[in-house]
């Protein structure tokens, strides 16, 4: 097709649109081929390529279900209370307030605030990690040759930096992060002992307990061992659901959780949301 | 030469410890917790990560030969000498709102060392935002089999110290634990010394 004219560079552009390709969002998310719940409640759908990130906006009820779709995803996730971005997640609150290290279904995703941003209601994955972080430039630089967002390997935090960015946020505001589907486990020594992956179709899904900014990246986790930089497709799924509530089994499983739970709904309440 | 500061229980402080000298930390009574946080002098947009710092080397605990990387994975101080052995950096600080969550509303009204980071903090342009997981300097926090973590009773004693070297020009924040309804502080704050040394 002519290029040389506007009229010829216009046509052409135009000409791309219904291109499919593997890694790409799907708009509207109703449009998904076979969605894991009603149709039309389907909010986001996206195959994230390996070694690229995401953003999204969610409601407070919606459910997000991420799935390692070949073995090699790694989900890196930060979570922040939309419009309130000095709210949250606090990894060091999220292990110690429930007394565990590993993160998997039933736990909550805690802010700083004493207060739920999020809770895992469902995982098949049980290889996550919340003391590891995510990768740098300078790691990556020197593991793999470069750690820049355009290279063959980016690095998660330069990624998270433009998901910050995307949302008005700077390096200031990106705290330690989660990751999902490439695992560590901790020895009597406090050694770490990498577990890597549960394998492809594993998939961990997450309830937003307030109006949600979630960042994604979706790179190598930094303790895998392997000289490569592997990194495979992350399927993000996200679909209107429901909050946690008085009476469901999440609320009252842990007294710490109960009161977490507790202090949500006063806050939410007492601002009009719930 | 060197400069020696106490920080009375519950207390906040800071200093700037330029490159190359030492700081010493000193658990005058025993079992005490100190919360630490530490930024690059010059652009505090460099800040401690515990997460680098653990993948870097390896393991949860810190002792002597650990360095204390920031989130850009660069040397911010390197731990010189331990007398304890083991430190935790996985448990992050108290606040007024976590301890809502561990203990109960009526622990509100309690001191935290959130509220002394954001204190002191703010004497070097640092807000919120800037607040990150810390290291807890005497603090001892194992891992079980299944995952179980938790504040237990200390490994230190009174009179035990540790001394960090500053890779860079490091600002240091320190929140000397209040913490009264855990073992870190064996439920009762007591004073801590801080030493500045010289390079060398």
């Amino acid at each position: 097709m002519a290029t040389a004219t506007t009229y010829g560079a216009r046509a052409h552009a135009r000409a791309q649109e219904g291109a499919r390709v593997e890694a790409m969002p799907v708009v509207p998310a109703a449009d998904w081929p076979a969605p894991p719940c009603e149709a039309g409640h389907l909010v986001w759908a996206e195959t994230v390529a390996g070694g690229n990130y995401t953003h999204r906006v969610l409601a407070r009820g919606t459910e997000l279900r991420l799935t390692d779709l070949r073995g090699d995803a790694c989900a890196h996730l930060l979570l922040y209370v939309d419009g309130r971005p000095w709210e949250r997640l606090n990894v060091a609150d999220t292990v110690k307030v429930q007394w565990n290290a590993y993160l998997g279904e039933g736990v909550l995703l805690l802010s700083d605030q004493g207060r739920v941003l999020a809770s895992v209601i469902a995982d098949t994955s049980r290889r996550h990690d919340a003391l590891c972080g995510t990768s740098t430039l300078v790691r990556n630089t020197a593991r793999y040759g470069d750690g820049t967002p355009q290279s063959p390997s980016p690095a998660g935090r330069e990624l998270f930096k433009l998901a910050a960015a995307k949302n008005g946020l700077t390096a200031r505001d990106l705290p330690p992060s989660l990751s999902f589907f490439q695992g560590v486990e901790i020895r009597d020594d406090g050694s770490l002992d990498f577990t890597g992956s549960a394998g492809p179709g594993a998939s961990v899904t997450l309830r937003a307990e307030q109006d949600l900014t979630v960042l994604i990246a979706n790179v190598p986790h930094p303790a895998d061992p392997r000289p490569d930089y592997v990194s495979t497709p992350l399927e993000v799924l996200a679909w209107r659901a429901d909050p946690t509530r008085p009476g469901d089994p999440l609320w009252d499983a842990t007294p710490e959780g109960r009161r977490a739970f507790l202090n949500t709904a006063e806050f939410l309440t007492a601002r009009g949301l719930a | 030469m060197s400069v020696r500061t106490v920080i009375p229980a519950r207390s906040a402080w800071s200093a700037v410890v330029p490159e190359g000298a030492s700081l010493t930390i000193t658990d005058l009574h025993g079992n005490q917790a100190v919360d630490f946080l530490v930024y690059d002098a010059h652009d505090t947009s460099v800040r401690y990560s515990a997460p680098d710092t653990i993948q870097a080397q390896g393991g949860i605990f810190l002792t002597t030969g650990s360095v204390l990387l920031s989130d850009e994975h660069t040397p911010l101080m390197t731990v010189t000498a331990d007398a304890v052995g083991r430190h935790d950096t996985v448990g992050g600080a108290c606040s007024k709102e976590s301890n809502t969550l561990r203990y109960g509303h009526h622990t509100y009204a309690q001191h935290a060392c959130v509220d002394n980071f954001l204190a002191e903090g703010a004497k070097h342009g640092l807000g919120k935002r800037d607040l990150v997981s810390n290291i807890n300097w005497y603090m001892n926090v194992p891992v079980e089999k299944d995952g179980t973590l938790g504040i237990v009773d200390g490994l230190s004693a009174p009179g035990l110290a540790l001394t960090l070297r500053a890779e860079r020009d490091v600002l240091v924040l320190v929140s000397n634990c209040p913490q009264i309804n855990n073992p870190c502080n064996g439920f009762e704050p007591t004073a801590v010394e801080m030493t500045i040394g010289d390079a060398g």
